[in-house]
């Protein structure tokens, strides 16, 4: 009986999953990719003209956040077949962000193919997987970001209702943030309504609570009675509002989405079971009586918050 | 209705003494660390999350006799947020700087829990004007928080307040990297506690003498 009821939801998944954002590179542009330290390495279909090269304003490269600021190109190679082109940076490419490169007016065998502009990000999987370690770690929501410390400083008394917060709070984020994302691009973006957002994902959460508390009483009632106590705190969590906010601001695909929430979530997880497992151990340490309860949890936090800076700067692809 | 007829100073100073929101009730704490490395950021802060409440307790007062009981929740929440937009675009096209300052914690006033507490607890259940009353209070007693927390930030850090120099050099360095900000509520919240301990055993001495 489960079982039959359950079938729709895993067809409802995989679509969900199988659904990518559609890539709007040009027609004539096959594949672009960051190639060493300094080397942008750009795909034609067909074979390109070498005179087109040569002319000043052929090849203009940016980064993405600031378009105003053009990157200096020290030379351009093509290939033997005319399809493959080379440029050669001055400087060395900050590979974390995605570069824009502007093709004008591209010339093949004589005839025009228009003026291109496509972007050169990083290796798809490598990106997603520094999404995914810098929302756990680097950008630690808790410790380096500061969200969320309502629920942090409430739940973490004890370990075991750290764990069950923790959970609960990974799958509803998840869950939150795949349907704000399909809001998002489907919707809010067509119609140029984004500063809705707010009130839509406000909405969409307190929905997303509501459904996940229905389907979990129904489905497992075992797990409700351990879980369902946390649902009705998710709510008041600014990190739950801050995750749609922030994919919504980066303008994140389908995926990349996914790894911000998933990695939200652990993270938020990891900080909970760590901070309860010092806090009941200071149960047992003699504090001064103006500082116990709140005060040494703040002070606690902040040390956390220190070593958690070790982590700035780090970029693993 | 309340129970007992309180004057309006006293729910006035209610919202900044007994039940400050930073202080006292350790609620929405994020922006109280998050963004008060200097004064101003703790002022604009405040002034954005007093006028959201103010609004909403003046939506919900104005409105309480329509909104049944079971929905209550959602209904508080969606009119922070409407409220909360409005300040957002404001902020946006009005005070870019500050805006940029303060970043993603304009738009997560959403979810401050004592917003939406003392929509529930007081604006539901009382008349326009002691509402609005509270409301001001409230805001007043957060932006009093903010701005105490910003203001021992920056003048620790950098010896300044509001930009203007007061002491002339830099104490503790320490204070305006980001991470201090759990260290000074830790500690300001100890001080209060402190002297709220030394006044409870002055007072039981004094009532044992006598």
């Amino acid at each position: 009986m489960i079982r039959s009821r359950l079938i729709p939801w895993v067809i409802l998944l995989i679509v969900t999953i199988g659904c990518t954002a559609c890539n709007t590179e040009h027609r004539f542009v096959k594949r672009t990719e960051f190639k060493g330290k300094n080397t942008i390495v750009i795909s034609f279909a067909g074979p390109i003209d070498e005179s087109w090269i040569k002319k000043t304003q052929a090849i203009r490269i940016n980064e993405q956040q600031d378009p105003d600021i053009l990157l200096k190109i020290d030379r351009v190679e093509l290939s033997e077949d005319r399809t493959t082109l080379i440029i050669f940076l001055k400087d060395a490419l900050n590979q974390t962000n995605v570069h824009q490169v502007t093709l004008n007016d591209i010339m093949s065998e004589g005839k025009s193919q228009g003026t291109a502009v496509v972007s050169v990000k990083k290796l798809y999987w490598g990106n997603l997987l520094t999404i995914l370690i810098g929302a756990m770690f680097v950008q630690n929501y808790v410790f380096v970001k500061y969200l969320g410390l309502c629920i942090f400083l409430g739940v973490t008394k004890k370990r075991s209702t750290a764990i069950g917060m923790g959970i609960s709070f990974t799958i509803v984020i998840i869950f939150s943030t795949t349907i704000s994302w399909f809001l998002y691009q489907f919707i809010l973006k067509p119609f140029q309504i984004e500063f809705l957002q707010i009130i839509v994902f406000i909405g969409l959460v307190a929905l997303t609570v509501q459904a996940v508390d229905t389907i979990l009483r129904k489905v497992n009632p075992i797990l409700f009675k351990e879980f369902g106590v946390y649902l009705v705190l998710i709510i008041s969590s600014c990190l739950i509002l801050a995750v749609p906010l922030i994919m919504a601001a980066q303008d994140y695909d389908y995926f990349e989405s996914l790894m911000l929430s998933s990695g939200a979530g652990l993270g938020f997880f990891v900080a909970l079971f760590l901070m309860s497992c010092v806090r009941e151990r200071l149960d047992l340490a003699p504090i001064p009586e103006s500082y116990q309860g709140m005060p040494i949890a703040f002070i606690v936090s902040g040390l956390f918050a220190l070593s958690f800076m070790g982590f700035s700067g780090m970029s693993l692809f | 209705m309340l129970e007992e007829k309180k004057s309006y100073s006293h729910i006035f100073l209610n919202g900044i003494f007994n039940d400050n929101p930073i202080f006292r009730l350790a609620l929405s704490m994020c922006p109280a660390v998050g963004i008060s490395t200097n004064m101003m950021n703790g002022l604009l802060m405040g002034i954005a999350v007093l006028f959201v409440q103010f609004c909403s307790s003046l939506t919900i007062s104005l409105i309480k006799n329509y909104i049944h009981p079971r929905i209550r929740i959602p209904t508080y929440t969606l009119t922070i947020a409407t409220w909360v937009t409005v300040t957002d675009l404001v902020l946006a096209a009005f005070f870019p700087v500050a805006y940029k300052a303060l970043g993603i914690f304009v738009r997560l006033i959403v979810v401050f829990c004592f917003i939406t507490m003392r929509l529930d607890v007081f604006a539901r259940k009382n008349p326009v004007f002691p509402s609005l009353i509270d409301a001001v209070g409230m805001g007043l007693g957060f932006m009093v928080g903010m701005i105490a927390i910003g203001g021992v930030r920056e003048l620790m850090g950098m010896g300044t307040l509001l930009g203007y120099d007061i002491l002339g050099f830099r104490p503790l360095l320490f204070f305006v990297l980001p991470a201090s900000g759990f260290f000074v509520v830790g500690f300001m919240m100890a001080i209060f506690n402190y002297t709220e301990i030394v006044y409870n055993r002055r007072k039981r001495a004094r009532s044992i003498t006598s």
